[in-house]
């Protein structure tokens, strides 16, 4: 048993980033093409069935794994193979810390739903996150190009300078949840949503948001990459899947951005206004209600789908493509809704309570995440990118400062209800 | 098992194999018919001129330098941040409070200076 929950902590959050992974180049495609009024990818399929461009991931997949892997002469070798390995690594690795739904008790013991609950937390990713910049720095210095070289050398001084404003900003958060753990800095801001960090400490919230921007090489910092400029940065010179470790690890960093910030600003896996007790005391209540709703959110977009079923259409296997999805979400409704309905509110066992509370608590972490994960995708196709230099003025003389400012105001703010409220 | 590092261990350890496996599968399954031209540093299509790896602005390099010195205080700042309401209950507060703006004033000063010095200045 213990062996088991040992497993299923170390393999469960890595996997749930890199099943996020292929979620954000679909969000990517499909969202960039809407918001600039194009359908997006549409033609990869398997037996005609498309899935609105989600095949499209593992056509990529397929692709990249069988091209040729181009290793230039006069490259460094170690350094050009090992490069694209610590990008991912890093990308995976920073997750452990952060949980994602409230401890459980198993029989004697109290389980975290995370890889391992570090007192040091937030120290731990800081750590690890800054061994991305040997990534970028390797790969551009060994690459044996002089774009890759002046991509490698924008990334890494980038991603120094907002480094610091990053850990700034975390110290009024330290400040008030007396812990630099994450779970304890999730606990600490409890259910109530004014509570949550971003309405706590907003200064710290939009600098933190920015500074990952920054630290993920996104639009509109993403310079190392500058496609008009420098052709493809730091990664120019990496083709086959050694560019698509590049490629996976940034969806990666941003994923786990995504999760940081949900775990540090909003509340994490805390569901608005239910504590974990009020979870399992009135399970079998909400439940209930959980299930209904389901069910008619289900029965709408299956009978939705289902009404876009016309034979004759394309003449091909596309008629059927509403129906992958239709018929199964309308089985599912009226089971759920029927066994709802039917068996009315069902009295739980204590470990069913348990497990339902840590599931609404994961799947409220889950949807703040993606949010936060789209929201990078929205931003890249909204604004245009920086110039180098505006780029650090910004870091070194506005949010460094501002980062500082938020300490004092933190410290004196803490100092002021410490003296009037006992 | 209720040592928490043994988990980050064994994660690290997934995350390396995951990472390996990938290249050796790529390496083994892809084509390889290397050319003259394939194996050139990409130039958009011309032949490289002069040494790739140049000779770079010497900015790169101080904000590297002054990187180091804040990424410091900030390694300072987080058992203090962390302490500070514990010392805030044994009356000590104001004390702490203090003493930490007299170290990032210090700090401070440092930033106005490389401010001065025009270190961080891009053209």
């Amino acid at each position: 048993m213990d062996i088991l929950i040992f497993i299923l902590k170390i393999v469960i959050p890595p996997v749930l980033v890199l099943n996020f992974i292929p979620l954000m180049i679909w969000f990517e495609r499909k969202g960039s093409a809407y918001i600039q009024e194009r359908r997006g990818p549409n033609r990869a399929h398997i037996l005609g069935i498309r899935l609105g461009g989600i095949i499209h991931n593992f056509a990529d997949v397929i692709k990249l794994i069988t091209k040729e892997d181009i290793i230039p002469a006069n490259v460094n070798r170690l350094y050009f193979i090992g490069a694209p390995l610590i990008a991912i690594f890093v990308g995976i690795v920073t997750i452990a810390v952060v949980p994602l739904a409230d401890s459980v008790q198993i029989g004697e013991k109290l389980v975290h739903i995370q890889v391992a609950d570090l007192n040091v937390g937030i120290l731990y990713v800081f750590a690890i996150s800054s061994l991305g910049v040997y990534s970028v720095l390797l790969a551009g210095w060994s690459s044996n190009n002089k774009y890759s070289l002046l991509g490698g050398l924008r990334a890494a001084s980038q991603m120094v300078s907002y480094e610091l404003a990053l850990g700034l900003t975390v110290v009024g958060l330290f400040m008030l949840a007396e812990s630099a753990s994450v779970s304890e800095i999730v606990r600490h801001q409890g259910p109530h949503v004014l509570h949550w960090n971003f309405v706590q400490q907003p200064l710290a919230f939009i600098i933190f948001w920015i500074a990952v921007f920054a630290e993920t090489n996104r639009t509109p910092f993403d310079l190392p990459e500058g496609e008009s400029e420098i052709v493809a940065g730091y990664h120019t010179e990496y083709s086959s899947m050694k560019f698509a470790l590049f490629f996976m690890a940034e969806y990666a960093h941003m994923v786990v951005a995504a999760a940081l910030i949900t775990a540090l600003f909003f509340g994490g896996w805390q569901v608005p206004f239910l504590t974990t007790l009020d979870l399992k005391t009135q399970a079998p209540f909400y439940l209930y209600v959980t299930v209904l709703t389901v069910s008619f959110i289900a029965l709408f977009f299956g009978l939705l789908l289902l009404s876009q079923f016309k034979k004759g259409k394309y003449r091909d296997a596309r008629d059927y493509e509403v129906l992958v999805f239709g018929i199964p979400l309308f089985l599912l409704a009226l089971a759920g809704g029927g066994s709802a309905i039917f068996t009315g509110p069902w009295a739980l066992p204590e470990w069913g309570r348990v497990l339902f509370a840590a599931l609404v608590q994961a799947t409220s972490f889950g949807i703040k995440m993606t949010f936060f994960a789209f929201f990078f995708i929205w931003i890249r196709w909204t604004l245009p990118r920086f110039r180098y230099d505006q780029v650090m003025n910004f870091g070194w003389k506005g949010m460094l400062p501002l980062a500082l400012l938020n300490i004092v105001v933190t410290g004196v703010v803490l100092l002021w209800k410490g003296n009037h409220h006992g | 098992m209720n040592n928490p590092y043994l988990a980050i261990f064994c994660l690290f350890l997934f995350a390396l194999l995951l990472g390996v496996g990938f290249v050796i599968i790529s390496h083994f399954i892809g084509q390889k018919r290397p050319s003259t031209a394939k194996m050139m540093p990409y130039e958009c299509g011309i032949d490289p001129l002069g040494a790739p790896r140049a000779e770079f602005s010497v900015k790169f390099f101080l904000v590297a330098m002054i990187f180091i010195v804040f990424d410091v205080e900030v390694a300072f700042l987080f058992p203090w941040a962390v302490l500070f309401k514990g010392f805030m209950k044994a009356g000590l507060g104001g004390f702490v409070f203090a003493e930490m703006m007299i170290f990032m004033g210090i700090l401070l000063m440092g930033l106005i200076y490389v401010y001065g010095k025009k270190a961080l200045k891009w053209e």
